[in-house]
């Protein structure tokens, strides 16, 4: 078999031990800690978060304008409608700026 | 007889359409994952056949790793003819913080059957997470089959799409007047703004935004992503639990 094959086998392996190890290591405990459920109830937005920052901080007036868009329509809509609006604006926004 | 067979019937009915509400309850929820996802998935598909995966190749991809991200890093990497070991090794960085991910979701879901939790884990990316987890924190139950509704389809999606980006790559016009490369950053502050009534959400964010924009600087991509995101978790396991309302709780 290919290098490339095993590249994506081997890679995919560990992809699910990710996707599975945190349960199996945190449900060995019978009681889980409130630090540790605090740190669990802060995962997603901590996660989340460092896929925005480094990307808001490289991009110019277009994207700063779509991020901006998509901040205000949350405070409304859905996530659907929020990202609709933040693409639009991209979209129109780079016709200009570039 | 009969009419416990109809009681029975009913009842069957009943939980029936239940399921399938619950299914296409997630299916809609889907929906802005499987376009957000789109060119993403296309675009994946031309960089690897660009990068010297066959069709094949970058369709597998797809269907075994299904981690966006990871892939472009991996599809990258080979492209430069960087070592095996060292590949998967950032696939797997990339892929690390799906461990936090894992470790919230399986909270909600461990009452499944095995075999439905292991496939539940196959599919957690960060969209899956985070709406299996706002439901949950909604007081709505997480099951098998809504949350298969709400998988399955970007699933389906993202594998398809990697294969006709690969067959069509070189076809894609002017991605950069399209913004695609900019509609994940989108799509992923629609999520993070999406949790800001949890407790503790702005300090949280403030920290992680800091730290992996520090890491970014120093150690470079993909380590920003795992750096910021223990930052954040951090501050939430340091502070005294009462400010993430979790002694309030009942």
């Amino acid at each position: 078999m290919s290098t490339t094959f095993w590249i994506i086998l081997v890679g995919a392996i560990a992809t699910y031990l990710t996707r599975v190890g945190g349960h199996l290591v945190i449900s060995r405990f019978e009681n889980i800690h409130p630090r540790v459920e605090a740190g669990l109830n802060a995962v997603p937005a901590a996660v989340l978060t460092t896929l925005v920052a480094p990307a808001v901080l490289g991009a110019g007036p277009a994207e700063w304008a779509a991020l901006i868009v998509t901040a205000l329509v949350s405070l409304r809509g859905g996530l659907m409608s929020m990202f609709l609006a933040g693409a639009a604006v991209l979209i129109l926004a780079r016709q200009f700026v570039g | 007889m009969r009419p416990l067979k109809e009681q029975w019937m009913s009842a069957e009915a009943i939980s029936e359409s239940g399921a399938r509400s619950d299914f296409w309850d997630g299916v809609r929820l889907s929906m802005p994952v499987v376009v957000a996802s789109a060119p993403f998935a296309l675009l994946f598909g031309a960089i690897a056949v660009d990068n010297g995966f066959s069709v094949l190749e970058a369709f597998l991809m797809s269907a075994m790793i299904y981690g966006g991200a990871s892939q472009m890093v991996g599809i990258e990497l080979f492209g430069q003819h960087v070592a095996p070991w060292l590949i998967v090794l950032s696939i797997f960085a990339v892929n690390f913080r799906h461990v936090l991910y894992s470790a919230g979701i399986g909270r909600r879901i461990a009452h499944w059957p095995v075999l439905q939790q292991a496939l539940g884990y196959f599919i957690l990316t960060d969209p899956q997470f985070a709406v299996a987890e706002a439901r949950a924190v909604s007081g709505k139950p997480v099951g098998f089959v809504w949350y298969l509704g709400l998988g399955l389809p970007v699933y389906v999606f993202w594998v398809i799409e990697s294969g006709l980006g690969a067959v069509f790559g070189k076809l894609i016009p002017d991605t950069h007047a399209l913004g695609i490369d900019f509609l994940l950053p989108i799509y992923f502050l629609g999520l993070v703004l999406g949790f800001r009534k949890r407790p503790l959400w702005l300090p949280v964010v403030a920290a992680s935004a800091a730290a992996s924009i520090v890491a970014y600087k120093t150690v470079g991509s993909p380590w920003h992503v795992s750096i910021g995101a223990i930052a954040g978790v951090l501050l939430a396991v340091v502070l005294p639990p009462h400010h993430s309302g979790v002694g309030e709780r009942p």
